[in-house]
C-alpha cells in the first residue's frame, strides 16, 4: 500500500523534473509552492580560517591541501527538498552528511550559502527567530535517540510541545496520541532506560512528530538499531510518512536503507554531493565510479521496479484490428504471441498465433474469441523481487499495466536478468517471443493469410 | 650567598593588601558582619536545643536520604562525640563547615557552568583553581586575618577559597559530560540556552556535581583545624590547643569528632547524588 503511494510521488517528481529541464528557467519560479527546504551553495568549514578555506575551495583548491586552515565538512551543497518527499542523504562516515543535516536547522551555521525554509533564510536570522523556526517548521530525530533519561517516555514525547509553550494537560494528551501512533501505547510512564533501542527511537520519533512540523530531519535515525528492528522502523516510517505527509530529510550510511526509503537520494563523498537522483537513477546511471562502486552491493531486486526496467511492448495487436491484422503483425515480428489492447491502449489479454490462425482459417472476424485472459498483468511499481516467480511460470513476457489499465510495457525474462547485472538491455533484441513454443513458420502464416485474402 | 636580584613580591602583596584593607574597609566590615551573623545563627540553632534532640534530627535526615542503617549509625557515632565531651565544639565546626560549603557551592557551580560553556573561560579558571588548591592553605589565613580580624570569619573565608576548586571542576566536568546529542535535541526543538541548562544539562550532570559538592565538604572539614589557628574555635581550636600542650588525649578526642562529622556529611551528600537515576521527579 504505502509502497505504491510513495512511488506515485516519485513518479510525479520525475515528471516535474522533466518539465523543469524542458522549460529551462522554470525551476526557480515553480520552486515556491512545492519546495519545503532549499539549500543553495552551502559550505561548512571548521577550523581557524573558515572564510579563507571557502575562498580557496571556490578557486578549485582541493580540500586536502587546505587542512592546515580548516576542515571543509560540506562543500558547495545545493538541493531542493520537495514537500512530502523523503530525501535521503547518503555517504560514509566523514562524508559530511551529519554536518550537512545540522546546517538545515541551524545547529551549525553555514560558513557560506543559504538554507531557506518556508521563504526564510535561516542562516540570516536572529537566535530567537531561529528557535521559532525550530519549534514550528523543522524537528529532528537523532542517531542515539537523545532522550532525556530523567524524564518519562510521555514527558519526552511532549518535550517539543513543552518548548512551544503548550499547557501541560494538553501537551500530555497530544503526546499520548502520538505515542499510540508509533506503537507505544501504555508505555508513557516508563523511563527511557527501561525501553529497548527500537522503542526508544519510537519515542524519539514521537517527540519529533508531536512538534507537528512539516519537515523532519532524521540523522542516522535507525543506524543504532538491530537489522530486524531497523527494517520494521523503516516500514513504519514510510507508512507514517504517507499518512502524515511530512517532508523528511533522512541521513544514512546504509545504501539499502537509502534505496528503500528515498524518493530521491543525494550521495555525498568528502563533503561534496556527487549525485542526486531517484534510487533507480542512482542504480542504473551512477554519476561516477565512486557511486557505481557504492551501489554494486545493493540488492537491486528490491530497488528496481517493473516500471523502471520494462521494455516497450513490440508485439501489440489492436483488438478492433481483427484477426488478420493480428496474424500479420505476429508474422512480421516473428512472434508466437502478442498482447491485445483496445483503441485507448487498455490491456485485454494475449493472443497466440495458432489460435488466431485457426480463427482466420475459419473466416472469423472478431479477435475477442481468441484472446486469453490467463496472464495477470503486473503494475509498474512492483519490485523485481516479486516478479521472478511469475516470470518463470509465465510462458510469455509479463505485461506491465498501469493503474488505469493501459499496457505500458513488457518484461521478458532476459530483461529481468539484464537488470540484475546492470547490463544495458537493448530493446530491439528481445521481441515478445513465446519461450516454450516456436512461432508457426512464416510460410504457413502467409499461406493462410493469402487463402483468406479480401476478408476483413 | 645573596642572590643578585630580588623580586619584591612580598612587598607588593603587602602594599596591595594595605591598599585593599584601607579602601574597602567598609566592605570587609560588612562581609564580616554577614558571616558572623550567619555563623552565630546557625551555631545557636545547633547548640541551643538539648544534644539528643539535635542528634535525633541528624539521624532522621540520615535515615531519610539513605536508610535505617545510616540513621542508627549516625545516632550512635554522634553519641560518641557527646561522650568525649566535644559536642559543643563539633556543632561550632559543623556550623562553620555548612556556611563555608554553602558559599563555596554557590560560587563554584556558576563558575563551573561558565567554564563548561566556554573554552576560553575554562582556560582562565583552571590555572586559578590550581593556584588556589596548591597554595598552602595557611597562607590564606594571613590576608584573611588582616581583612577580617581574628575570629571565625577568616577561618570561613580561608575554608571557602581552599575548598571551592572541586566544586568548579566537577561542575564543568559534569556538564561537559552530558550526552551532546541530548543537548543538541534541546536546541533542535527550539529551546533556549537557559532552559537547556536547567532542564537538560544540570539534571544530567547532577551526580557529578553532587560528587563535587561532597568533595567541597570534605575539604572544608580538613580546613577546620587550620581555621582553629585563627581563633575560629570548634574542634580545630581543641586540636591546636592539644598540639601546643602536647596533649595527645585531647587531640585524639577532637580528631575522632572530626572523623565522625566527615563520615556523616560524606554519606548523606553521597546519597543525594546517587538517588537521581531512579524514578524521581515528575516535573515537566
Amino acid at each position: 500500500m504505502n509502497e505504491s503511494t510513495r512511488n506515485d510521488a516519485q513518479k510525479h517528481d520525475a515528471a516535474t523534473e522533466k518539465v523543469d529541464k524542458a522549460g529551462g528557467t522554470l525551476s526557480d519560479s515553480a520552486a515556491d509552492d512545492s519546495v519545503a527546504l532549499s539549500v543553495k551553495n552551502v559550505y561548512k568549514v571548521f577550523g581557524k580560517r573558515p572564510a579563507e578555506v571557502v575562498k580557496r575551495l571556490k578557486t578549485g583548491t582541493k580540500r586536502e591541501d587546505l587542512s592546515a586552515l580548516g576542515t571543509a565538512a560540506v562543500i558547495d551543497a545545493s538541493f531542493d527538498v520537495k514537500k512530502g518527499e523523503i530525501f535521503v542523504v547518503m555517504g560514509l562516515s566523514g562524508s559530511g552528511k551529519s554536518t550537512l543535516i545540522r546546517t538545515l536547522n541551524g545547529l551549525w551555521a553555514p560558513t557560506e550559502g543559504s538554507v531557506v525554509i518556508g521563504g526564510t533564510d535561516i542562516s540570516k536570522i536572529s537566535d530567537k527567530e531561529l528557535r521559532r523556526v525550530r519549534q514550528q517548521k523543522i524537528s529532528m530525530v537523532f542517531q542515539h535517540f537523545a532522550l532525556m533519561p530523567h524524564r518519562t517516555v510521555i514527558e519526552n514525547a511532549a518535550y517539543a510541545l513543552e518548548v512551544q509553550g503548550v499547557a501541560k494537560a494538553e501537551r500530555l494528551a497530544r503526546a499520548e496520541k502520538i505515542l499510540s501512533l508509533v506503537g507505544l501505547e501504555g508505555w508513557g510512564e516508563k523511563y527511557p532506560g527501561e525501553l529497548s533501542g527500537g522503542m526508544q527511537q519510537r519515542v524519539g520519533l514521537a517527540r519529533a512528530l508531536s512538534a507537528e512540523t512539516d519537515i523532519l530531519l532524521m540523522d542516522e535515525a535507525f543506524s543504532a538499531l538491530d537489522p530486524l528492528i531497523r527494517r520494521e522502523m523503516q516500514e513504519q516510517l514510510v507508512l507514517l510518512q504517507s499518512e502524515l505527509d511530512k517532508t523528511i530529510v533522512f541521513i544514512t550510511h546504509d545504501l539499502n536503507e537509502a534505496m528503500f526509503l528515498g524518493d530521491r537520494i543525494a550521495v555525498m563523498r568528502d563533503g561534496e554531493i556527487v549525485q542526486i537522483g531517484t534510487p533507480d537513477e542512482i542504480l542504473t546511471q551512477p554519476a561516477n565510479d565512486y557511486v557505481a562502486q557504492f551501489v554494486q552491493d545493493v540488492d537491486r531486486t528490491r530497488v528496481l521496479t517493473a516500471g523502471g526496467v520494462m521494455e516497450p511492448p513490440l508485439a501489440v495487436v489492436n483488438l478492433s484490428g481483427g484477426p488478420r491484422n493480428a496474424l500479420r503483425t505476429m508474422r512480421d515480428q516473428q512472434v508466437s504471441a502478442a498482447f491485445v489492447v483496445d483503441r485507448r491502449g487498455m490491456f485485454h489479454g494475449v493472443v497466440r498465433d495458432r489460435d488466431v490462425m485457426a480463427l482466420v482459417e475459419k473466416h472469423g472476424t472478431d479477435l475477442v474469441s481468441a484472446v486469453r485472459n490467463g496472464i495477470d498483468p503486473v503494475s509498474p511499481e512492483t519490485s523485481l523481487n516479486d516478479l521472478f516467480g511469475r516470470a518463470v511460470e509465465s510462458p510469455i513476457p509479463l505485461p506491465v499495466v498501469d493503474d488505469a489499465g493501459r499496457l505500458v510495457g513488457a518484461l521478458p525474462r532476459v530483461t529481468l536478468l539484464a537488470a540484475l547485472g546492470n547490463v544495458p538491455s537493448t530493446t530491439s533484441e528481445f521481441p515478445v517471443v513465446e519461450v516454450a513454443v516456436a512461432p508457426i513458420p512464416e510460410q504457413l502464416v502467409t499461406a493462410a493469410l493469402a487463402k483468406t485474402e479480401g476478408e476483413a | 650567598m645573596e642572590p643578585k636580584f630580588r623580586i619584591p613580591l612580598g612587598d607588593w602583596v603587602e602594599v596591595g593588601l594595605d591598599w585593599l584593607t584601607s579602601t574597602f574597609d567598609a566592605f570587609f566590615v560588612f562581609i564580616r558582619s554577614v558571616f558572623v551573623g550567619a555563623y552565630d545563627g546557625l551555631d545557636w540553632l545547633l547548640t541551643a536545643p538539648p544534644y539528643w534532640a539535635v542528634i535525633l534530627v541528624f539521624a532522621a535526615i540520615a535515615w531519610w536520604v539513605s536508610g535505617w542503617k545510616l540513621g542508627v549509625g549516625t545516632a550512635l557515632s554522634f553519641l560518641v562525640i557527646v561522650g568525649v565531651n566535644q559536642w559543643s565544639n563539633a556543632m561550632d565546626t559543623l556550623a562553620l563547615v555548612v556556611i563555608a560549603t554553602v558559599v563555596a557551592v554557590a560560587v563554584s557551580i556558576p563558575l563551573g557552568i561558565w567554564a563548561a560553556s566556554s573554552n576560553r573561560a575554562s582556560g582562565v579558571i583552571k590555572p586559578i583553581l590550581d593556584f588556589m588548591q596548591t597554595m598552602p592553605a595557611m597562607v590564606y589565613l594571613i590576608p584573611a586575618l588582616v581583612m577580617f580580624r581574628v575570629g571565625v570569619v577568616p577561618g570561613i573565608i580561608a575554608t571557602i577559597i581552599f575548598s571551592m576548586a572541586p566544586g568548579v571542576r566537577f561542575t564543568e566536568l559534569g556538564i561537559r559530560g552530558v550526552d551532546k546529542e541530548v543537548v543538541e535535541a534541546g536546541h533542535a526543538f527550539g529551546s533556549s540556552p537557559g532552559k537547556i541548562l536547567g532542564q537538560i544539562q544540570l539534571p544530567l550532570a547532577r551526580p557529578t556535581i553532587m560528587a563535587g559538592v561532597n568533595q567541597v565538604i570534605m575539604l572544608s572539614l580538613s580546613m577546620v583545624v587550620i581555621a582553629g589557628m585563627v581563633g575560629a574555635g570548634g574542634l580545630g581550636g581543641d586540636v591546636v590547643a592539644s598540639l601546643s600542650r602536647i596533649d595527645a588525649g585531647l587531640g585524639f578526642e577532637a580528631g575522632i569528632a572530626v572523623v565522625i562529622l566527615a563520615i556523616f556529611l560524606d554519606r548523606v551528600t553521597a546519597s543525594f547524588g546517587a538517588n537521581t537515576t531512579g524514578g524521581r521527579s515528575k516535573s515537566a
